[in-house]
């Protein structure tokens, strides 16, 4: 099978551009998207559950145009728009934080919904003992509501990770840029794109493993 | 000790043109060291009139005065007031995250009524008081509904509340669980605490009750001791009432 001899044959050549450059630029900008965008992600919640009207709707509009356009649309926006403001910014950089603002409106919904799903009545004890809302939030709300959160952002982890996959078309590269550069250099198109699919592939697993095992353990600490 | 003054408190249901009106100039006082037990039909106001003393439900209308301070007016550090006002709750709201004993400490600790010793302390006393002593540093999860209910009662006490609002304490319980509970409530009757308590229990009301409060539509429609709301009453629906329950 010439198939298969041509992908050992690239891989002894290229493994360092799939495995190294691209491997290692995927976990850096999912780590980063992740990271960032969580963080972001609370402000936004924040917002959308704040008395005020005016954050609200900011978060709440902010939210739907990010859902409402495809993250591609949203990462050109950021790769061409974030130049002007600020000559000189890398690539990396300006992709980064299209992924960032994107994560981080899905993951505000994802924190909203942690704390919302935990019992109202836990916030009725709280505050009948004489705890302030605050107090409420951090010391009886929060603490379970992690047990909701951190699974789902696990799995946004996973989601990321395939979707950096859009950050090629600025070659920024990650795996899929890895792929455009071997495919270049060898013409062996759907060679390259199955060692693609694997490396996502095993990505994928280790990480799904990884937050299954998140989730068992945030179930037996019950 | 609580006094309200003409509460109203309507709900706003969506879908619905007009609001519930719930607590219709509800006008009541409970005295220091009183045992006060509320009845009546489900949907009544029982629970909402419960609620609104500690303001857990706000009332668009009326006031509410907590050993003098009117706590409905405007600027009022409510929290300040509920340290002073234990509540127990049908479905225990014991904390999951936490342990046993820290159940108990959070709330004295957190509000600065007492050090972290101070509060292991008097956590060991409270819970050594219900029977829950050897539970200590285990998770509520593990304990059965009566033991819950017990440790959602010594919480509330570990704030050295000067009244204790029970919502139907006993309801969601298995019957054979039902007892224990009650026992815990009738002690704290006993040491002279001022309780106001929603129940079904009619055997138990009658017994530890000072006063009954008999709820229905919105307002209290008939009070007195329990001799004369149990075996005389006034009020058509509270006889209604009392032949359904009591067989
Ligand atoms: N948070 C709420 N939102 C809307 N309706 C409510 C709410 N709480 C209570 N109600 C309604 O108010 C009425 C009185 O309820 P409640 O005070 O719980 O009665 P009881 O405790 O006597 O059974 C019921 O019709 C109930 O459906
Ligand atoms: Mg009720």
């Amino acid at each position: 099978m010439s198939f298969f001899s041509n992908i050992v044959k690239i891989m002894s050549k290229y493994w360092r551009v799939f495995l190294i450059r691209g491997v290692g630029y995927t976990l850096a900008l999912t780590s980063i998207t992740v990271f960032f965008g969580a963080i972001l992600g609370i402000f936004i919640c924040l917002a959308r559950m704040s008395k005020s009207k005016v954050l609200n709707s900011i978060a709440l509009n902010l939210g739907e145009i990010v859902r409402g356009t495809p993250m591609l649309l949203q990462l050109y926006v950021f790769y061409l728009g974030l130049p002007r403001l600020f000559p000189g910014i890398p690539t990396f950089v300006s992709v980064s934080i299209g992924f960032i603002l994107n994560s981080a409106c899905y993951v505000s919904e994802v924190f909203r919904s942690g704390i919302q799903a935990v019992d109202k009545g836990q916030t009725e004890a709280a505050r009948s003992l004489g705890l302030s809302g605050k107090q409420t939030m951090t010391k009886i709300v929060l603490p379970q509501a992690i047990k909701n959160i951190l699974p789902a952002l696990g799995n946004e982890f996973i989601t990321i990770t395939k979707d950096t996959s859009l950050a090629s078309t600025f070659f920024v590269g990650e795996v899929m840029t890895s792929y455009l550069i071997v495919k270049g250099n060898t013409f062996l198109t759907m060679e390259c794109l199955f060692i693609v699919a694997v490396i996502y592939y095993v990505m994928t697993l280790i990480l799904n493993r990884v937050v299954g095992r998140m989730e068992r353990r945030m179930r037996t600490s019950d | 000790m609580i006094k309200t003054v003409d509460l109203h408190k309507s709900f706003i249901i969506e879908g619905q043109p007009e609001p519930l009106h719930v607590l219709k100039g509800v006008n009541e006082h409970i005295e220091k060291g009183e045992v006060v037990s509320i009845i009546g039909p489900s949907g009544g106001g029982k629970s909402t009139f419960l609620r609104c003393l500690n303001l857990l439900e706000v009332p668009e209308k009326g006031q509410i005065f907590f050993e003098g301070v009117d706590i409905t007016a405007k600027g009022i550090d409510i929290d300040v007031h509920r340290q002073k006002m234990g509540m127990v709750f049908q479905h225990f709201n014991v904390f999951p995250h936490l342990s046993v004993a820290e159940n108990i400490t959070l709330a004295p600790v957190l509000t600065k009524k007492k050090t972290q010793a101070e509060a292991d302390e008097m956590a060991k006393e409270l819970l050594a008081r219900v029977g829950l002593l050897d539970k200590w540093s285990e998770h509520p999860g593990r304990l059965s509904g009566g033991q819950k209910q017990r440790l959602a009662i010594v919480r509330a006490l570990a704030m050295e509340p000067d009244v204790m609002l029970f919502d139907e304490p006993t309801s969601a319980l298995d019957p054979e669980m039902v007892g224990e509970v009650l026992d815990v409530i009738k002690d704290l009757v006993k040491s002279g605490m001022t309780c106001v308590i929603v129940t079904h229990e009619m055997g138990f009301c009658r017994e530890v009750s000072d006063r009954v409060l008999f709820m229905d539509g919105g307002n209290i429609a008939e009070e007195g001791t329990p001799e004369q709301v149990f075996n005389h009453p006034q009020n058509p629906r509270t006889a209604e009432f009392l032949s359904k329950v009591l067989y």
